[in-house]
């Protein structure tokens, strides 16, 4: 170019002479990337059955909503995201549901999940997309402009709503629904967005040619994640061995931020040093500061994308079409023409390990992702995700099997590599011993499973996979410990409700007893208290037989003394008659007197 | 020699007052042994240990009157957290052919269940939903998988699964030495735990 | 059944036995001047001291029934018989090499746990024993060097003669040990100061102790071993840390009490380039296994390293220091690892106090 360059690139030049901070550790490799990154983006033949399984992110797995036997069009939903931190997922092809089953999933387990088949008819019908603004890819001269002002039009949560529906997953590995991200982001009003473009592990380019290639799609979709959070910067951190991607990037921008000033996005090279895209490693390396342990970036207003996920978040908003597809690399020296290939979701790896050439006689192992932090996938059964960026294809001089590891001589080239200032040593030793707190206590959870430490041991110790085990173990415990808390709780409840009931039915035996006795009782005293009524009201105290007898004797006395008051006729009585009265009477009262002794 | 003597009774006697005043000054309270206990039982409940649940057997170890290996469901790890806790030498399974099982969780063969509702009185975590003559269900999340309901079923119509394991419950394993190594490696393990517990920081 | 294996898949870039197969070469120029100065002895003693060494090692392998082919190809017992092999006294009969060896292999290392697992550095525990058990081989059996041969009118041996000697203790007709042997220049330096019976200037003057830098003849030995040290430094074989410290602190306290006195003290050139100082601190001190493994650690085991030098040449009952300081600050190597774990990335730097406060 023999123009002068507009300021804004020069800003933009000087910018990346902007001063960088670098993390601890790390390590050199060679990254085998000319190997895939020289071809351009080819397309994978669609598959004759598509395998999509229902959880191809972090979170709770999607709901199936169509039935076997359903007619599917090509970016129809097939499963709705079930909570918060959950992405619906989507058709890759038009077909019919054959089943909905368990399947091989690519994962280090080697277990399955639930997936739903889909056999393709060919015709690749879409469903009607509706984005949310035109890309108005014309010829237009002022095409930046329009550009700009149709995302201004939009609210953050429109295109958030938007990303959401198309099921945009984070794309750099996490797999974290990108929507649910922003969101928080959003909230806690996060002013720096950081693109990752680094791409650090070798062999993998699916991000170095997405760039170069589609360099406009990346830049609409940064600008669409920060008019959703807001943000006041943003930085594309891409290390310094992928000029042609950072040219790319760089004259896309340059546009942008020529026309708008608050459309401001910096691209910053960062040395080429693994794992410089580590995300916390990114943020330390861009702004010098670190991520707070058990924290997220967002705790220091920061919120992290990939740039494929930036490109599916273009798709979503401008095209309207979910993330059916992604690119990914087939790469490795078993594999013929190394490529780039852009794949529809559940298409079987073997499919396209085919479409790429595969050299049976060379495969010593098939990796998904890249030789540092991929698993050993356990069939070549098993589907492209949305987590699938690199397959890779080794032959035997290529990856080794791992020699026996020798015991650790505590060199500590494990902790001089490691970008996190873990020791490697202490943990393994703790970690093989199974002493899960002690490993804790070396913070075991803030290692980031980059792999440095396993590279560099000379004893050959699978260091990763004793923290990855210690880890499961811890988290398994935990697992067990809540469940027994829960049953715990579950027994004393039981016990409680048991003897609850015993001392339920025990007090109702109680009471009918007592009831019993009452009526008992009362039966008595209801007869006792008419026989005291038949009798006089003077003696109202209870009184014993002798009592009762001498009442008797008393009653009868008065009776007879009533009956002698009232016998009026022996008044005018004579002398004789008189005497013989007294007779009579001495003779009662003497023998009245002996009857009463 | 009666310096020496009254020097020796006067050290003694500084370092008795240090002694029982740093006992009383830093005294560690711990909660009660028998709850430590229980908290690291698996709360199945299942009786396997021949005492009436997890709290009864805690109560049982604490007072002296159980092994520490009467517990299948907990494994190896228990008995190794137990030895560590009380301070006890590790003993082997009590019953070694129980604690190779994995965990396991019942179900209701549903067909044949006659709603009885034996099972419901059985389970020690009422994770049986159902009612008489209705059809039973097991809470799957809440079953401790300790086999308690099966016996009581007049038609046999609980069955113990293994858990399944899913992507999510999954666990890395131990890395594998070749073995020519691996023999070397189990001796290394044990001095690697006489070495972390008392020369390695 | 698939068995799920932990990436990273890379091939790793360096193997036990490498390295110590390149810190045994790298020690060859060492080696190689070591011969040319204190004669054939010194080779005599390397070829005995590796054939021992392997010997015991597969010998306890075999009873400790581990794989014997596995861990006699890790070449750490190659290793750790080239150090004593040039530390011992270039005429050492053939039986101290036996003892030392056999100290070294089988009780420091094999018996603490094998590679990696032995908290003592086996050459400096052998080389210490030896010392202290056989003080007066361990110090008359060293031969003029080379340069001062002629000035004493003092006899060398051939190759034949030597191994005659070691083996046999036979010399040829008209020789004696004492004609064949003089102090060691450290030796010399610390007799004449204890003693008080000569001042640096008067030693100077007799010309049997002062080379141009450190000690006649050791002064291009350490040399030498600096070169290679250097180059491993370069290599990532080993880190700074450890060297650097102690040669520093080495010289900053030779430097301090030097000029003082200067009569009694030499100088801190001397103090760096005498005796097994270089060797010590590329080779000896940098031994993996029984060093600290922080970065913090690792200075503060080397400076410590150095200090107790200075402290065991000047004040001491010893002549030279390295093994002493080695071994005792092998057992502070724990101790440091535990207190100056590296602040870990997002958490702060006071995090581990006050989780030692609460």
């Amino acid at each position: 170019m023999s123009q002068p360059l507009p300021a804004s690139i020069t800003r933009t030049i000087k910018d990346t002479l902007r001063h960088l901070w670098s993390f601890p550790g790390g390590i050199k490799l060679s990254g085998h990337k000319s190997l895939s990154n020289h071809q351009p983006i080819s397309t994978a033949k669609i598959a004759k059955q598509l395998i999509i399984p229902l959880s191809q992110h972090i979170g709770h797995a999607s709901e199936p909503i169509v039935k076997v036997g359903d007619k599917v069009l090509k970016g129809q939903i097939l499963g709705y995201a079930s909570g918060p931190v959950s992405a619906p997922v989507h058709a890759s092809g038009s077909g019919t549901v054959v089943a909905i089953e368990e399947h091989l999933i690519p994962h280090p387990s080697g277990l399955s999940a639930l997936c739903v088949f889909i056999d393709t008819d060919g015709y690749e019908q879409w469903i009607e997309c509706s984005p949310l603004i035109s890309d108005s890819s014309s010829t237009d001269d002022n095409q930046e402009a329009v550009t700009h002002r149709s995302i201004a039009t939009l609210s953050s949560h429109q295109i958030n709503q938007q990303i959401a529906n198309a099921g945009v997953v984070g794309l750099g590995g996490a797999l974290y629904p990108s929507a649910a991200k922003l969101n928080t982001a959003e909230k806690m009003h996060a002013d720096t967005l950081i693109i990752n473009a680094a791409e650090c592990e070798p062999y993998i380019t699916c991000d170095d040619v997405l760039m170069r290639q589609r360099p406009e799609e990346v830049i609409l979709g940064i600008l669409l994640l920060k008019k959703v959070i807001g943000a006041k910067k943003c930085l594309i951190g891409i290390e310094n061995n992928k000029p042609e991607a950072y040219q790319a990037l760089l004259n896309t921008i340059s546009g942008y931020n020529n026309s708008h000033t608050d459309a401001q996005i910096e691209i910053v090279q960062v040395p080429t040093l693994y794992p410089a895209g580590g995300e916390k490693q990114l943020i330390q390396v861009l702004t010098g500061r670190e991520v707070p342990s058990q924290g997220l970036p967002m705790d220091i207003g920061i919120i992290c994308h990939n740039v494929a996920t930036a490109a599916a978040v273009y798709h979503a908003v401008y095209r309207g079409e979910p993330l059916i597809s992604r690119i990914v690399t087939i790469t490795g020296s078993a594999i013929k023409q190394p490529q780039n290939m852009e794949v529809p979701l559940g298409t079987p790896i073997r499919d396209i390990l085919n479409q790429a050439g595969l050299d049976e006689n060379k495969v010593e192992k098939i990796i998904m992702g890249g030789p540092m932090m991929g698993f050993s996938l356990p069939s070549i059964d098993t589907p492209v995700t949305k987590a699938t960026n690199c397959i890779l294809v080794s032959e035997k001089s290529e990856l080794a099997t791992p020699p026996p590891a020798m015991p650790c001589i505590r060199c500590a080239r494990c902790s001089d590599s490691c970008p996190m200032s873990l020791l490697p040593q202490q943990m393994y030793w703790y970690a093989k011993a199974r002493d899960l707190e002690k490993v804790q206590d070396y913070n075991i959870f803030d290692c980031i499973e980059c792999g440095c430490c396993s590279y560099v041991c000379p004893s050959n110790i699978p260091l990763v996979q004793y923290f990855r085990y210690a880890k499961t173990e811890i988290w398994d415990d935990e697992r067990e410990r809540n469940k027994a808390n829960i049953a715990r709780d579950r027994h004393e409840f039981r016990k409680e409700r048991l003897e609850k009931a015993k001392q339920a039915k025990a007090e109702a035996a109680r009471l009918r007893k007592e009831k019993l006795a009452k009526k008992k009782a009362l039966d008595a005293e209801q007869a006792k208290e008419k026989e005291g009524l038949s009798q006089s009201n003077d003696n109202p105290a209870k009184s014993s037989s002798a009592d009762l007898i001498q009442e008797a004797i008393a009653r009868a006395k008065a009776k007879k003394a009533q009956q002698q008051s009232q016998k009026k006729n022996t008044d005018n009585l004579s002398e004789a008659q008189q005497k013989k009265i007294d007779e009579v009477n001495e003779r009662r009262r003497k023998k009245a007197d002996s009857e009463e002794i | 020699m009666l310096f020496g003597i009254l020097a020796f009774i006067a050290l003694a006697s500084v370092f008795g007052l240090v002694l029982g005043y740093a006992a009383i000054a830093f005294k560690v309270e711990s909660s009660p042994v028998v709850e430590q206990i229980d908290a690291l039982l698996p709360q199945t409940q299942c009786g396997q240990c021949s005492f009436a649940g997890c709290h009864p057997y805690a109560e049982a170890i604490a007072a002296g009157e159980a092994p520490i290996n009467l517990c299948p469901p907990g494994g190896e790890n228990l008995i190794q957290s137990l030895a560590d806790l009380l301070d006890v030498e590790v003993l082997p399974m009590d019953d070694e052919e129980d604690s190779l099982q994995g965990p396991t969780v019942a179900i209701i063969i549903e067909e044949t269940c006659i709603g009885c509702t034996l099972c419901i009185q059985a389970c020690p975590v009422d994770a049986i939903l159902g009612a008489a003559k209705q059809m039973h269900t097991v809470i799957e999340s809440e079953c401790t998988g300790c086999e308690l309901c099966v016996a009581p079923c007049p038609v046999d119509c609980i069955e113990m699964i293994p858990v399944k394991q899913t992507v999510k419950n999954w666990r890395w394993p131990e890395p594998q030495y070749n073995a020519n190594n691996k023999e070397a490696e189990s001796i290394f393990t044990t001095l690697d735990h006489v070495l972390a517990e008392n020369i390695r920081p | 059944m698939f068995l799920a294996q932990s990436s990273p898949f890379l091939k790793p870039e360096l193997s036990v036995s490498k390295m110590m197969l390149v810190v045994t070469m790298l020690m060859i120029p060492g080696v190689l001047t070591a011969i040319y100065v204190f004669g054939y002895g010194v080779l005599v003693n390397i070829i005995l001291a590796i054939i021992f060494a392997l010997t015991f090692e597969a010998i306890t392998l075999y009873l400790r029934r581990r794989p014997i082919a596995v861990y006699l190809k890790d070449k750490s017992a190659l290793l750790t018989a080239v150090i004593i092999g040039v530390a011992l006294p270039p005429l050492a009969p053939w039986w101290l090499t036996f003892v030392g060896l056999f100290f070294a292999i089988v009780i420091a290392k094999q018996l603490y746990g094998g590679l990696g697992y032995n908290t003592f550095n086996p050459a400096m525990v052998a080389y210490a024993i030896l010392l202290i058990s056989f003080p007066a081989e361990m110090t008359t059996y060293w031969q003029t060097p080379a340069m001062l041969a002629s000035q004493f009118e003092g006899q060398t041996l051939s190759l034949l003669e030597t191994i005659n000697f070691q083996l046999f203790a036979q010399l040829p007709a008209g020789m004696t040990i004492d004609a064949l042997t003089s102090a060691t220049p450290l030796d010399i330096v610390r007799t004449a100061v204890l003693n008080g019976s000569a001042t640096i200037d008067e030693i100077h003057a007799e010309g049997n102790a002062f080379g141009m830098l450190g000690g006649i003849g050791t002064e291009w030995v350490n040399l030498a071993f600096l070169a290679g040290g250097l180059f491993m430094m370069r290599k990532g074989l080993i880190s700074w840390h450890i060297p650097i410290s102690l040669l520093a602190t080495l010289g900053f306290l030779s430097l301090l009490f030097g000029s003082f006195e200067l009569d009694s003290n030499p100088s801190p050139l001397f103090h760096l380039f005498s005796g097994a100082t270089m060797l010590g601190a590329f080779f000896i001190a940098t031994d993996p296994v029984t060093a600290s493994t922080t970065p913090r650690g690792r200075v503060i085991y080397g400076a410590g390293i150095g200090a107790l030098i200075y402290i065991i040449r000047t004040w001491g009952g010893y002549p030279d220091a390295i093994a002493f300081a080695v071994l005792l600050m092998n057992m502070c190597a724990p101790l440091l690892d535990y207190y100056t774990q590296p602040r870990v990335y997002g958490h702060k730097a006071d995090e581990r106090d006050d989780e030692e406060a609460s």
